[in-house]
């Protein structure tokens, strides 16, 4: 029977396939997707980052130097616009498609051939989107949330970035549907639903907000295309529409999109923490749990971003107590975090480093959320600064450091080679300590009541807008330190064991690194010893 | 053969979730759409706050002549309609519950025909249920000639169960260039009158 199916799964050879075309054009397996996805999101965070030192150059001294007003909000729309859907999204689901199938024991993804479409759609979305830069009316510059009746101004770029968000908008779908497939048919016998490594449930758990919320980006995204060139008033006051009606759609998303790129990184260091603590994680299923609720509660949320539209009393209220409940399952996973340190035997190598500053500096932009949260006092910081040192710190410091530590985990697995210690230790401190530069002084600014968006400011905010510009531009040169720690790691780097790190639990540690093109063709046989949460009821 | 049909198996189950995971793909597509009606109702029944120009019938309150509420009356044009807008009166002081008259003047200084539209706002807006308009040039199109201008009224009761908390309405009007109604006009004219001869 093995023989037998050994023999179906492998027919068309254990070796790559050669030719650039076929390994990686026509790829359907899911390491290759998963490496494709990693490169484009590198990429696409080198292109965010250039756009926002045109934004962080044009902000180190009040009064306009470099650019004007109106190419600096093409500046930090394309900014968002790019790093939200071409940088954060696509490295969560790289590291999905590399990962879910060897942690559950899977020998791919459940749909390989939808897996490569929706790889292969993003670079055209973004070819779309990045091709407004070139056309007659320049770039989007109503910022990344699109609200009408400013977006739909402007030259014909609207109707490029509608379709690169659709183009986005299916690919993600897709991407989505596939990893809820995989998850929920292709576990090997006895990977229980809750013996599943906190990474495969964050996953699934995000993929289902995508499918979810995708769709209705894409309906409100028509709307506006509609208004714009087909003569409909969705948005349109003249019309007999409303544009709050746009922002309530578009938050409808918009929030549980917010936690569409915090859960995969939960679910990261759920998987780090334990590993270099040598402790099984703290409270697994109060993490399952707190993982659904946050969840269920970003549905019902979304009116926290539109708190000074004119709201009725009793709507601000309801949205203020139902956005701080989110604190609650949020602090049960902060607070298991710290338990699975407590008392292990923690050693600090560059992924746990990353995992432990994601726990302090998310947890800052965390409490800032609850700040946010409070009515009275959002209408002093909605559109200040504020709002941007805060979801900065949740999605720089929080998914971004998250991807990084999980590259440096992974990687000795994905290669067969381990990096350079203390460079990746550099590349940690000194993004440490220029993030903070970065976007620490930005919550002062906003406090003081600088607003968001305006590439002119008061002199009175000069002072820290230069510190900021001195952090940023001491982050920019992190991706060359990054590239080059693992390029190098590649050429030179020592080898790596089956199980890299001497903590580690989980399938992916039972084969040989660097993981072999196929794993898993046939089940493996699942020990207790091999899943980081093979009891669970510890 | 075991193996075969338990692949054949989860093919077939991988089919279905994608069936299903597309269909609620599609149903949260239609629900961003469902959003638009469902926002009117939210509007206009939960909160009472109407987005859309309709008409109020007299309630037939009873005015209440101890109490003195100030309104006050401003008019803006957007940017993209050339016509000025005003109000004749700033400011009114009325009885709850009587029926008062206030007037506007529009005109049209562009060269060619415009249908405009008014879009009334009520500040602040806890006073808003409570300010009705009997009859108002914010209910229909308004088209202009070429430099025409016109006198519009606003009849409207102020209901006695205001807040007390309330003393000053501000009643503001902004009117937007109705493009779609104005296009169809201008190629309306076109079609009645012979071409220049």
């Amino acid at each position: 029977m093995t023989t037998h199916a050994t023999a179906h799964h492998d027919d068309h050879h254990d070796d790559k396939p050669h030719g650039f075309l076929h390994r990686w054009v026509y790829s359907t397996n899911h390491k290759d997707i998963g490496t494709l996805y990693l490169i484009f999101a590198f990429i696409m965070v080198c292109v965010g980052a250039a756009f926002s030192g045109v934004i962080r150059t044009e902000l180190m001294k009040p009064g306009l130097q470099f650019v004007q007003p109106y190419f600096f909000n093409e500046m930090t729309t394309m900014h968002g616009l790019v790093m939200i859907f071409g940088a954060i999204m696509p490295s969560f689901v790289g590291l999905a498609n590399w990962m879910i199938p060897m942690m559950i024991g899977a020998p791919d993804m459940a749909l390989p051939r939808m897996n490569n479409w929706s790889f292969w759609i993003l670079p055209f979305a973004f070819f779309l989107l990045l091709s407004t830069l070139f056309i007659p009316g320049g770039a989007p510059a109503g910022g990344w949330t699109m609200y009408p009746p400013l977006s739909i101004q402007g030259g014909d770029s609207v109707a490029l970035m509608v379709f690169s968000i659709h183009l986005m908008g299916i690919s993600s779908i897709m991407g989505a549907i596939n990893i809820i497939a995989t998850i929920l048919n292709m576990r090997a016998p006895g990977m229980d639903l809750l013996k599943m490594p906190v990474f495969v449930w964050s996953w699934l758990i995000t993929a289902f907000l995508l499918i979810a919320v995708m769709p209705v980006l894409a309906g409100a995204v028509t709307m506006l295309l509609t208004d714009r060139y087909f003569g409909t008033s969705f948005f349109n006051a003249a019309g007999g529409g409303d544009p709050v009606m746009y922002q309530h759609i578009f938050w409808f998303f918009g929030h549980p999109e917010v936690y569409i790129m915090i859960l995969p990184a939960f679910g990261i260091i759920s998987e780090i923490v334990p590993t270099f603590s040598r402790k099984p994680l703290f409270g697994y299923q109060a993490m399952v749990y707190a993982l659904a609720s946050i969840a269920f509660l970003s549905f019902i949320v979304w009116g926290h971003h539109m708190f000074t539209v004119g709201m009725p009393l009793g709507g601000e209220l309801y949205f203020m107590y139902a956005t701080m409940l989110i604190a609650i399952p949020t602090g049960v996973k902060v607070f298991n975090w710290v338990s699975t340190m407590w008392g292990g035997s923690m050693t600090f190598e560059a992924p746990m480093l990353w995992a432990i500053a994601f726990i302090v500096l998310f947890t800052i932009g965390g409490f800032s959320g609850v700040m946010l949260a409070l009515v009275p006092a959002d209408f002093q910081y909605q559109d200040t600064y504020f709002v941007v040192a805060h979801f900065h710190y949740v999605l720089v410091t929080g998914a971004l450091f998250a991807i990084i530590g999980a590259i440096y985990y992974w990687w000795p697995k994905w290669t067969g080679r381990m990096y350079n210690e203390t460079w990746a230790k550099v590349h940690f401190w000194w993004s440490a300590v220029f993030v903070n530069v970065l976007f620490f002084p930005q919550h002062f600014l906003g406090l003081a009541g600088m607003p968001r968006r305006i590439p002119d400011y008061n002199v009175a905010f000069a002072d820290w807008n230069l510190v900021s510009t001195i952090g940023a531009y001491g982050m920019y040169l992190t991706p060359f330190m990054f590239f080059f720690i693992l390029w190098h790691s590649k050429k030179h780097g020592a080898p790596a064991a089956a199980r890299a790190w001497e903590g580690a639990h989980g399938l992916e540690w039972t084969v040989p690194s660097p993981a072999p093109f196929h794993t898993f063709s046939t089940p493996p046989v699942i020990h207790d010893e091999d899943l980081a949460h093979g009891d669970v009821s510890h | 053969m075991v193996d075969d049909t338990a692949a054949g198996n989860s093919i077939q189950r991988n089919k279905r979730l994608l069936t299903r995971a597309l269909a609620v793909c599609g149903a949260m597509f239609l629900f961003g759409f469902a959003c638009v009606p469902l926002y009117r109702i939210a509007c206009e029944h939960v909160f009472r706050n109407k987005i859309y120009n309709t008409a109020d019938s007299a309630k037939g309150f009873r005015v209440d002549e101890s109490r003195w509420v100030t309104v006050q009356f401003v008019g803006n044009v957007n940017s993209q309609l050339d016509w000025s807008f005003a109000p004749e009166q700033v400011t009114m002081r009325v009885h709850p519950g009587a029926v008062n008259d206030a007037w506007y003047d529009a005109a049209n200084k562009a060269q060619t025909a415009i249908v405009g539209n008014a879009v009334p706002s009520i500040a602040p807006s806890q006073g808003s249920p409570y300010f009705n308009k009997i009859e108002c040039f914010c209910f229909t199109e308004q088209v202009l000639k070429p430099g025409e201008s016109r006198r519009m009224p606003v009849k409207f009761v102020v209901d006695p169960k205001l807040p007390k908390t309330i003393d000053t309405l501000t009643l503001s009007y902004t009117f937007y260039n109705n493009r779609p109604a104005t296009k169809k006009l201008a190629e309306q004219t076109q079609a009645t009158q012979p071409p220049n001869s």
